[in-house]
């Protein structure tokens, strides 16, 4: 049975204090209700726990954390997911710029769209992989100086008909990683020196493993997302920039 | 709303919000305290503000002038210089409340005024004129005066703006007393400029009102610029200029507000280089010819006129900027909570794209003297003998 606790009179440290106390005392899932702007909830939290967030939470959602699960019934502002290391944030609703920055670890699944400079910095070492699915449309410098992890834009379910699946300067300085693409973007929008490439096998199994959790969490059907084809984008060199100082 | 128990912080990034409602019905000021206090954790208490059109339908008419003074002297020549270029129907103290933690605030006044014309210029009473005679009597103020600003100038508007949380400075002015189709407020986190009550946002000149998160680091080019047409920047803050930029390029030149738009935030070459052939003319033209108004650097703005909202961001997004709208009432602010706190339930929230304008006009005749600039003006060219002289339509009026 989760901890139901209403935040709405409540400063976000106050929530946060109120969180790791719980967790302290072994409450392993949370249901918050009333959030509206509170920043940093679960930032920094090593634990197995399980938190339901009704409401729109603030900047920095789950921020260096290291495993929780966030559920999100509303949409997210900027930041959600700086820097995480390990766990997972599910946003059923939109999200906003700069999510994923520098994640180094676990799972963003958002139903909806992004903004801009999502997945930036984005990086893997090991077995630590990062990934981000996107299952609506994404603003411009997605992925933008990624080092690793993977992002997988879907454009499907957004309420901009009249934007493009993606902005410009995708991939801008990548260096690692790959970004996943449903359909097909102008190589206009992308960075420097990128080019879009077919799946290989291996690229295959890859979506079909992180897009079941997807459909998983949406209760969508993977059979629709896959009728399309989708392309890659992978950096082209390991140091895009290692020329640019050295005349 | 949160019960904010620690202030002493330096996380930062300036706040704004911004309400219309777009049959012209009045919102409670309150309304629009509780959207700029949500976003509280975006100042440090150097500077907010509000402003609030449709306060003075009593006076609606004359330009209501909000000053602001170090002493009473100031007041006094101020009060000297309008008695003899101006009709002053009437003037009193802008009420205040105390508020502890506001220590030795200016004084405040406002006056409602209409311009004296002498000589020959007297016969004239277009608006374009009487505007223009308004903005160089601001500017003489502001430059000439010593410890004394017009905060505000436009006709049945006006702001309220100092050193302070918003909340603080929403208890000095007593925002809550007061009604209006449009609201703007700002938090500030001052960054590079200092933060005193004159650098406090909004930033206006007649009925325009900006508020800005960001920076604009164009400041130098942009003062420039508008000094080549009579602008004088002197309240020492970057946002200045997009207030005299706004009113050059919209209400000077006659640029419809989209177009106006992508003057301060212009696409990249690279995406001009792949537009029609007509729009590629178009953007090319105004890179070229208004270059010295482009704003470069981080913004979210919000500004107002009588008649219209708009939200406006870089054009890469390096501000938020989040808008809504529920019914008749459109709401922008840099976080979506901002909206959320006053309106839980919106028709609809989106996330406006990089250097397109969101613009919320209201239904034509809702409000005395409303404005639109959706379309641009048209020129009447007359020959009055001695030479071509061009003369500018009045603007369009509800």
């Amino acid at each position: 049975m989760a901890l139901e606790l209403d935040v709405a009179t409540l400063h976000y440290s106050q929530v946060n204090r109120k969180l790791r106390e719980e967790i302290e005392k072994g409450t392993k899932e949370f249901k918050l209700i009333g959030v509206n702007g509170h920043r940093y909830l679960s930032a920094g939290i090593s634990a197995d726990i399980k938190i339901d967030i009704y409401g729109t939470p603030g900047l920095d959602l789950g921020a260096f954390m290291r495993g929780p699960e966030i559920h999100v019934y509303g949409n997210t502002q900027d930041g959600a997911g700086n820097t995480m290391d390990d766990g997972k944030i599910i946003i059923h609703g939109m999200a906003g710029d700069v999510i994923g920055y520098a994640m180094r670890g676990g799972k963003i699944h958002v139903y909806s769209d992004v903004g801009y400079r999502v997945g930036i910095h984005m990086k893997a070492y090991m077995d630590k992989i990062p990934v981000i699915v996107i299952g609506g449309k994404a603003g411009d410098f997605l992925g933008e100086y990624m080092a690793g992890g993977i992002i997988i834009l879907l454009g499907m379910f957004s309420q901009y008909p009249e934007r493009p699946i993606a902005g410009l300067f995708l991939g801008t300085g990548m260096h690692g990683g790959v970004i996943y693409i449903r359909g097909k973007i102008k190589e206009s929008q992308l960075g420097a020196g990128l080019k879009p490439y077919a799946l290989d096998s291996e690229d295959e199994k890859t979506i079909e493993k992180h897009l079941k959790d997807y459909c998983k969490d949406f209760n969508l059907d993977i059979s629709e997302i896959l009728k399309e084809d989708f392309i890659k984008v992978i950096p082209y060199t390991h140091r895009p920039y290692g020329k640019l100082y050295a005349y | 709303m949160w019960n904010i128990i620690e202030r002493a912080k330096s996380i930062s990034g300036c706040g704004i919000s911004g309400i219309i409602h777009k049959k012209g019905k009045l919102i409670s000021g309150e309304v629009i305290i509780k959207s700029i206090c949500c976003q509280e954790e975006r100042g440090n208490g150097l500077g907010a503000g509000y402003a609030a059109y449709g306060i003075y339908s009593d006076r609606k008419d004359y330009y209501a002038l909000h000053v602001m003074a170090d002493d009473k002297t100031a007041l006094e020549k101020v009060e000297e210089l309008l008695s003899h270029k101006t009709f002053l129907i009437y003037q009193e103290p802008i009420p205040t409340r105390k508020v502890k933690t506001i220590k030795n605030p200016p004084l405040f006044k406002r006056y409602f005024v209409k311009p004296k014309f002498e000589g020959e210029l007297a016969e004239i009473c277009d608006e374009l004129a009487e505007d223009d005679y308004i903005v160089n009597l601001v500017m003489e103020i502001n430059e000439k005066i010593e410890g004394a600003y017009v905060i505000s100038s436009g006709k049945n508007m006006g702001v309220f703006k100092g050193v302070g949380f918003p909340d603080e400075i929403a208890e000095f002015f007593r925002i809550d007393e007061y009604s209006a189709y449009i609201w703007t407020a700002h938090n500030r986190f001052p960054t590079n400029t200092p933060g005193w009550w004159g650098g406090a946002h909004p930033f206006t000149i007649l009925d325009w009102s900006i508020v800005h998160n960001g920076e604009i680091s164009s400041y130098g080019t942009n003062k420039r610029y508008l000094e080549l047409f009579g602008y004088k920047c002197t309240l020492l803050t970057d946002t200045e200029v997009v207030a005299y930029i706004l009113d050059l390029l919209i209400r000077k030149h006659g640029l419809p507000l989209k177009v106006a738009c992508k003057v301060m935030a212009p696409p990249f070459w690279m995406e001009i280089d792949e537009m029609p052939e007509e729009e590629k003319e178009l953007l090319t033209a105004l890179r070229v010819i208004y270059g010295g108004a482009m704003l470069n650097g981080p913004f979210a703005i919000l500004f107002a006129y009588n008649g219209g909202l708009v939200g406006l961001n870089d054009r890469v997004k390096l501000r938020p900027l989040c808008a809504a709208e529920k019914g008749d009432v459109v709401y922008m602010a840099s976080e979506e909570a901002a909206i959320r706190i006053v309106c839980p339930d919106p028709d609809r929230v989106w996330a406006p794209k990089a250097g397109e304008p969101v613009i919320a006009e209201m239904e034509p005749g809702s409000i005395p003297n409303q404005k639109s600039y959706l379309k641009g003006r048209t020129r009447e060219v007359e020959d009055n003998g001695i030479g071509i002289r061009c003369r500018y339509t009045p603007l369009f009026t509800g």
